[in-house]
C-alpha cells in the first residue's frame, strides 16, 4: 500500500524515529529502546514509514537495519516551494493594488 | 522597482519567515492587511476570489472568508482567522485554521501568525512569522483547493510582467 508522506510525519513518534535513523541505521530493538511504548507499536510505525518509502531495510546477518531515505524527505521541500510561490503571487497582487489605491488618494 | 522578498523555513520549529517590502506608506499597507474590502482584492490567486463572510478586526474578533471561483460559487470550506493581539500600525498576531461556514474549526491543523510592519523611505517592510502546528497542515493548506489557482496565478504573473516591460 502506498501512503502519503505527510501521513508519516503527522505522528510525533514517527517524526522522532526519522530523527533517530537519520543519524545512522538502526535495528527495531535499538529504536524501541528510545521509546516508552510497546515493541509492537514501534513495528507498526516502522511499517508505515516503510510504506511511505521513507525507510529502507538492510539485512545484516540476523538483524534488519532501518535507514532514512533522504530523497523522499525532499518532497516536503516541494510543498514549501509551492507555498513560497503562492505568497509571491499574493504579494504581487498587492503591489498592483497599492498602486491603484495610491492613485485614488491623489 | 526591486522589492525585497525573503522566504526562509525553519523545519525544526515548523516556522516560515517572510520579509517583503511594499512601495507604499505604512497607513496604506496596514489597511491592506487588516481591512477585508482590501484583503478580498489581493489574497486569492486568480481566477479565485476571496469572499468575506464576516470581519471584526479587534482582539478576540475574527475574519471568516472563503475562496470562490466562477465554477465554485458555493464554497464548502472556509478559512478562519482569529485575532489574538493587535498593536495598531505595528503588529498583529492571529491563529489561522480551516472552518465551516459558521466559523467552527474543521480538522486539527492550525498556524500561528505574527505580522509586523516597519515604515521606511517611501515604502513599508512587512515581516511575517508563520508557525505551523504540524508541517502536514502546510500540505493541506497548499493543496486545499488552490492548485488550479496557483497555476493560473503563474500565468497572471507572466501577463503582469509583460505589461510592466512594455509600459517602460
Amino acid at each position: 500500500m502506498r501512503r502519503d508522506i505527510f501521513q508519516a510525519i503527522a505522528d510525533p513518534t514517527r517524526r522522532a524515529i526519522l530523527v533517530l535513523v537519520a543519524v545512522h541505521a538502526m535495528t527495531p530493538n535499538a529504536i524501541a529502546e528510545h521509546f516508552d511504548i510497546t515493541r509492537q507499536s514501534i513495528s507498526k510505525h516502522l511499517r508505515i514509514l516503510s510504506e511511505c518509502d521513507l525507510l529502507s531495510q538492510n539485512q545484516e546477518g540476523r538483524e534488519i537495519f532501518y535507514e532514512l531515505k533522504i530523497d523522499k524527505m525532499k518532497e516536503i521541500d516541494i510543498w514549501l516551494d509551492q507555498f513560497r510561490k503562492i505568497m509571491e503571487e499574493r504579494f504581487q497582487n498587492l503591489d498592483q493594488l497599492l498602486i491603484t489605491l495610491k492613485n485614488k488618494k491623489k | 522597482m526591486n522589492l525585497l522578498f525573503d522566504f526562509t523555513v525553519d523545519k525544526a520549529t515548523k516556522t516560515i519567515y517572510i520579509t517583503r517590502e511594499f512601495a507604499a506608506d505604512l497607513d496604506l499597507v496596514w489597511d491592506a492587511f487588516t481591512k477585508s474590502e482590501i484583503l478580498d482584492q489581493w489574497t486569492a490567486p486568480k481566477p479565485w476570489k476571496v469572499r468575506t463572510k464576516d470581519m471584526d478586526f479587534r482582539e478576540g474578533g475574527r475574519w471568516l472568508y472563503a475562496m470562490v471561483s466562477q465554477e465554485n460559487e458555493n464554497p464548502s470550506r472556509y478559512s478562519l482567522v482569529d485575532f489574538i493581539e493587535i498593536h495598531p500600525k505595528t503588529d498583529f498576531s492571529t491563529r489561522n485554521c480551516f472552518a465551516d461556514e459558521n466559523g467552527i474549526q474543521q480538522g486539527n491543523g492550525f498556524s500561528l501568525v505574527k505580522n509586523s510592519f516597519k515604515p521606511g523611505l517611501e515604502m513599508t517592510t512587512v515581516y511575517i512569522e508563520k508557525k505551523f502546528d504540524d508541517l502536514a497542515t502546510l500540505e493541506k493548506m497548499v493543496s486545499g483547493g488552490y492548485k488550479e489557482g496557483l497555476e493560473a496565478g503563474m500565468n497572471n504573473l507572466d501577463e503582469y510582467l509583460r505589461t510592466m516591460v512594455t509600459s517602460k
